[in-house]
């Protein structure tokens, strides 16, 4: 079993996809030369693409978890649209799409079918950006947690729809550039106070499982979807996926900016069960939130010419945010000085 | 036609078809860097490479990696200065790495374990080297030309091989039995010693013995001197002999209060060895400022923890019975000492000279062609003299005299006098580019704070020439082993494997690092930042 807890003074410990001085079984999964790829290489995602790389942990943690016995559902976003250009698929495990806002119900019927054929060995997993997520898929979403269907839903969040042009979405943070809240006016980008907290939502379901992840932490998230299969019934794993197109952030940069997004408190990082919060994964090196929103084209609003902050009334508020989350959370505790 | 599904006309293909190498602008390479620690080193050792075999517990192949460039770990482990730390990248990230300690377990694994020296190549046409002086440089020297295939013959004026490790180094900092059997090690790969064989000659002695190669390695032995009224019962001596008597029958005797006169690491030894000897005072006296000390900090630090009393700005214009006269010094507007005119008696039953030291040239006599200059060799680049077939090496041509930097220039010069006696002239390898720290990635190493080595309780050390600092034990020799960054090399950590979003990177196996699939690899770089060591650069596609 993987550790939840960082290994230590093993020269790079658990922060490293691998690490040739830990047992084989200690590494994470995408250190295995024979991981599933259940995404293949040729996709059409931009250069740097988190969503890419966030489903790839995301399934072959699942594959191996499940024995690769596991069938995915994938609402319509970029994640189906860069990898099924008619008639070439990126997938190497059984997936289908059918509408946007439909993903959950889909997962829903696969898994009844499953069931009513004595199946229980066939896992599903559902899976959409946070457009189908929090907006059109919210209802069956929703109906698909209230009955309990045993489904595993990953929301890999990239905060804006990004697919038909970086139009906001309600996952979209405040002050942020997008097509449709652009940077003009005395408040620019998109409004303070509005929006969802996904993660919130699934636990006020009363989940059996409910996470949040990056894909800066390797280790972390592929010990989540290991949990995430070790349950029935509805589960949520919501994993933040910086987006290089919607964040005009460097795509070398997509694994920092994700890595920042948590070390500064903006995206806590935790588990819950049965709506409470029952672990954490605490700041490394706390780092103030403008290291974070500096790196993205999409709060150059909030900067002037020469990289100082030009708008420290929006920043100290966005750092508010980060703060109550650090408080609600308790993402300090454990830290390392 | 019929076997499709309703409204499908084409066959499933898949995305491998799409070779999405074609979005490239720019491509991520593999590289090797030079780790500092490897840059620093004057022996020239693979630090790094011997830091990762110990890593993985493989002590026997790490002490085989290290004496490929050093023959005497366990000495090293005990005198060098550790440039390689000084160096050392993790110093930036918490504290550096305690190499040092690592290679004394190594070369402490090694005499325990009886592993042997790599056996000499055989060489088709083997050449007979003179090697004069049996010190650090003269047995690298020697150590290298015999793995090499040659037949080095050492002669050495002392009665003892080991030169300034056994005449000026205290027995505290590198106890005899440890030396005594690295050397014996190192000769017994077929290395003839001839001691008490005092060369006065050179010219004579290459002719007489026939050889085909000479390589110089006298060392620097005589104590400077500077003059200083003194009346008829005043004892002065030097430092030198101070600590070359330490190895005879009798312990020399200094009296309660003695002063020494310098402030490099001989006159901390020397003050050191006055402690030992039974001075209640040890005074190093020195005319200029802390900061240009030469002494190198750990060894002033050491010196002053066993009660080593230290005042600047001084010097001795007089030495009569008993009692020194120091003039105080100030320091003028270019900040060089200047006298105050400001006279002191300090009471004193010996004063040290630790002054520095200087080469014995007079056996070059008869050797026109070779030049002198400032008291040292004047060598090339290679190390060879004026005299074709005569290189020098060790003190006799370097200022930095220490026992590390004497056993890289032994290595050097056995290395070049093998090149020459093929008929061609030694060339240095190309070095890579250095690993700095700004190329890391330093989020992904865990923190793990350096272990302190164990050190004998003050009163005993400054009592007994035990040795001071102690060893690791295998644990703490693993763990500090492993807070090693592998700077600028590939260690295999799967990092780019994992973090490619197009899976353009294939895993060739342990031992076999990585590969770029250039067909659908887009060229983002995130390869390059999440590389933690800073092993993959950026290059512009060409055409």
């Amino acid at each position: 079993m993987i550790p939840a807890e960082p290994v230590k003074f093993y020269q790079v410990g658990s922060f490293a996809a691998g690490n040739r001085l830990l047992p084989a079984e200690l590494r994470t999964v995408q250190a295995d030369a024979s991981r599933a790829n259940s995404l293949t290489s040729g996709h059409r995602a931009c250069q740097g693409c988190g969503e890419a790389l966030g489903a790839r942990y995301v399934l072959d943690a699942a594959m191996r978890a499940t024995d690769g016995a596991l069938i995915a559902v994938n609402a319509t976003g970029c994640l189906e649209v860069f990898t099924t250009p008619y008639p070439e698929t990126s997938w190497r495990i059984p997936w289908m799409h059918s509408l946007f806002g439909n993903a959950p119900a889909v997962a829903t019927g696969v898994a009844a079918a499953l069931e009513a054929r004595g199946r229980s060995d066939v896992r599903v997993v559902a899976q959409a950006g946070d457009g189908g997520t929090v907006d059109i898929g919210f209802g069956t979403l929703s109906g698909m947690f209230e009955r309990d269907d045993d489904v595993l839903f990953v929301c890999y969040d990239n905060q804006a729809y990004m697919n038909t042009g970086v139009q906001r979405s309600g996952a979209t943070p405040p002050a942020a550039r997008t097509a449709t809240t652009e940077a003009v006016g005395p408040e620019p980008g998109n409004p303070f106070g509005q929006g969802k907290n996904m993660p919130a939502l699934a636990m006020a379901h009363g989940l059996g499982y409910v996470a949040t992840a990056t894909v800066a932490e390797l280790h972390d998230l592929e010990v989540k979807v290991v949990r995430a299969m070790e349950y029935r019934g509805a589960r949520y794993l919501h994993v933040l996926v910086p987006c290089p197109l919607g964040w005009a952030s460097e795509p070398a940069d997509t694994i920092r900016v994700a890595r920042l997004a948590k070390e500064s408190g903006l995206f806590p990082v935790f588990e819950a069960e049965r709506g409470e919060v029952t672990r954490v994964s605490s700041i490394r090196h706390r780092v103030p939130v403008e290291n974070y929103l500096a790196l993205q084209g999409r709060y150059r609003h909030l900067f002037g010419a020469d990289g100082t902050v030009a708008r420290p009334d929006i920043v100290g508020r966005i750092q508010a945010l980060a703060d109550a989350n650090i408080a609600r959370y308790r993402l300090l505790e454990g830290a390392e000085p | 036609m019929t076997e499709r599904p309703f409204g499908i006309t084409l066959e499933v293909g898949s995305s491998l078809a799409n070779k999405t190498g074609s979005w490239r602008v720019e491509r991520p390479v593999y590289v090797d860097r030079l780790p500092p620690c490897n840059d620093a080193c004057p022996a020239g050792e693979n630090v790094q490479g011997w830091l990762y075999q110990a890593e993985e517990g493989a002590y026997e192949a790490a002490w085989r990696t290290l004496v490929e460039d050093n023959p005497m770990p366990a000495i090293m482990g005990r005198v060098c200065y550790r440039p390689c730390e000084t160096a050392c990248n993790r110093a930036k990230l918490d504290e550096a790495l305690g190499i040092n300690a690592v290679e004394r377990f190594l070369g402490d694994e090694a005499m325990a374990a009886g592993w042997e020296l790599p056996a000499p190549a055989t060489h088709p046409h083997p050449r007979r080297v003179l090697v004069v002086g049996a010190g650090p440089a003269g047995l690298a020297a020697a150590y290298h030309l015999r793995r090499l295939g040659h037949h080095p013959t050492l002669v050495d004026a002392s009665e003892h091989p080991g030169g300034m490790m056994r005449y000026g180094i205290p027995r505290y900092r590198l106890p005899r039995e440890i030396l005594d059997f690295e050397v014996d090690r190192l000769l017994a790969l077929g290395i003839d010693l001839e001691c008490n064989h005092r060369v006065d000659d050179l010219a004579a002695a290459m002719a007489d013995g026939g050889f085909d190669a000479t390589v110089l390695a006298i060392g620097a032995q005589v104590g400077r001197r500077t003059y200083i009224p003194a009346g008829d019962s005043a004892k002065i001596l030097d430092a030198v002999s101070l600590l070359h008597s330490m190895e005879g029958e009798e312990p020399p005797r200094l009296g309660r209060r003695v002063i020494v006169y310098g402030g490099g690491d001989t006159a901390m030894d020397a003050a050191r060895t006055a402690k030992r000897l039974g001075a209640t005072e040890a005074l190093v006296l020195y005319r200029r400022t802390p900061e240009r000390m030469p002494a190198h900090p750990s060894e002033v630090e050491e010196a002053l923890e066993e009660g080593v009393q230290m005042r600047w700005l001084s010097t001795i214009t007089a030495v009569q019975d008993g009692k020194l006269v120091v003039e105080h010094m100030e320091l003028d507007d270019s900040a060089f000492p200047r006298p105050t005119g400001a006279f002191e008696e300090v009471p004193a039953d010996a004063l040290v000279l630790a002054l520095g030291q200087d080469c014995d040239l007079s056996l070059l006599s008869s050797l026109p062609d070779v030049k002198v200059a400032e008291g040292l060799v004047d060598v090339g680049g290679d190390l060879m003299t004026g005299h074709p077939g005569l290189f020098a090496t060790g003190d006799a041509v370097s200022d930095e005299r220490t026992v590390t930097t004497a056993i890289g220039h032994g290595k050097l010069a056995a290395r070049a006098a093998a090149t020459w006696l093929e008929g061609r002239q030694w060339q240095h390898p190309p070095r890579h580019q250095l690993a700095d720290f700004e190329h890391l990635n330093p989020w992904y190493y865990a923190d793990a704070p350096k272990t302190l080595r164990p050190r004998l309780e003050l009163a005993r050390r400054i009592s007994t020439f035990d040795e001071v600092e102690g060893g690791l034990d295998e644990t703490h020799a693993l763990f500090e082993a492993r807070r090693c960054l592998s700077c600028g090399n590939c260690f295999e950590c799967d990092n780019c494997f994992g973090v490619c979003p197009d899976n353009a990177v294939l895993k060739l196996g342990p031992g076999r690092r990585y590969r770029f699939d250039y067909d659908f690899c887009k060229g983002c770089g995130i390869c390059v930042n999440e590389c933690p060591c800073g092993a993959i650069v950026m290059e512009p596609e060409v055409g």
